[in-house]
């Protein structure tokens, strides 16, 4: 679980979660790059960056002077299954509660 | 990129049940009606109240956020090492009441959760699942 800990922990913040998003959506990135789109300084974005690198979620490769991010979608798994279980969980709680519902009736 | 996602919607869910909001608000906030259908509590409907809720496998620490009553009832939720707020909404509906519950996570501390979820992030969400679903 502490890996999930991260996971959740790295998407906490809206700056990571835009970074993330648009290394999905647009593919590999420099961080100077990043940083034209993000709205926060480099060294913020470089920080963000180890962050979600730490959680699975980019990996970085050096190329030259630069480091290109790519983002691993495959490391959002964890949370789609811990989604997936609380969704079953609440559903078998909501049955439970329609029977109480019903005792409540008499 | 889509903008100011503050939070987000990880678990949704909803269903109309045929009893009036009164009834359903009972169930969700008093501790003894709420034990017989989710889970041993030591709950109570107010804002700052800190609970525990007691499952099998472990215990889920609670705060009371928000008391709106026949409304709208909100408390953080954690377990796991896992924070999340939950949030049950209750709407009446001609024959009786919806109830929705929300399970939100990725929320900046200071901002109030708030229903619904948000465009943006919410769908690339989905996207992803039937990415990886597809996989």
């Amino acid at each position: 679980m502490q890996q999930n800990d991260l996971l959740f922990r790295s998407l906490g913040d809206p700056t990571r979660r835009r970074l993330f998003e648009c290394l999905c959506i647009e593919g590999e990135q420099t961080v100077r790059a990043l940083t034209q789109r993000a709205g926060v300084s480099q060294p913020a974005v470089s920080k963000h960056l180890i962050v979600l690198k730490n959680a699975g979620l980019v990996v970085g490769q050096a190329r030259g002077r630069e480091t290109i991010y790519t983002a691993r979608q495959v490391g959002l798994r964890p949370l789609l299954e811990w989604a997936d279980h609380m969704t079953q969980f609440w559903e078998v709680k909501f049955d439970r509660l329609d029977e109480v519902l019903k005792r409540m009736d008499q | 990129m889509t903008g100011d996602a503050e939070e987000m919607t990880v678990v949704a869910v909803e269903r109309d049940f045929a009893h009036p909001v009164e009834r359903v608000w009972r169930a969700i906030a008093q501790p003894e009606i709420l034990s017989e259908w989710l889970l041993k509590n030591d709950f109570r409907p107010e804002v700052g109240h800190r609970f525990k809720f007691r499952a099998e496998w472990g215990e889920i620490d609670c705060k009371v956020v928000e008391v709106e009553p026949h409304r709208r009832l909100a408390y953080k939720w954690s377990a796991l090492d896992v924070e999340t707020v939950v949030t049950f909404t209750l709407e009446p509906i001609p024959n009786g009441t919806r109830l929705r519950m929300e399970q939100i996570g990725f929320r900046p501390d200071q901002k109030q959760a708030r229903g619904g979820a948000k465009g943006g992030w919410s769908g690339f969400f989905d996207n992803l699942q039937d990415t990886l679903d597809s996989q």
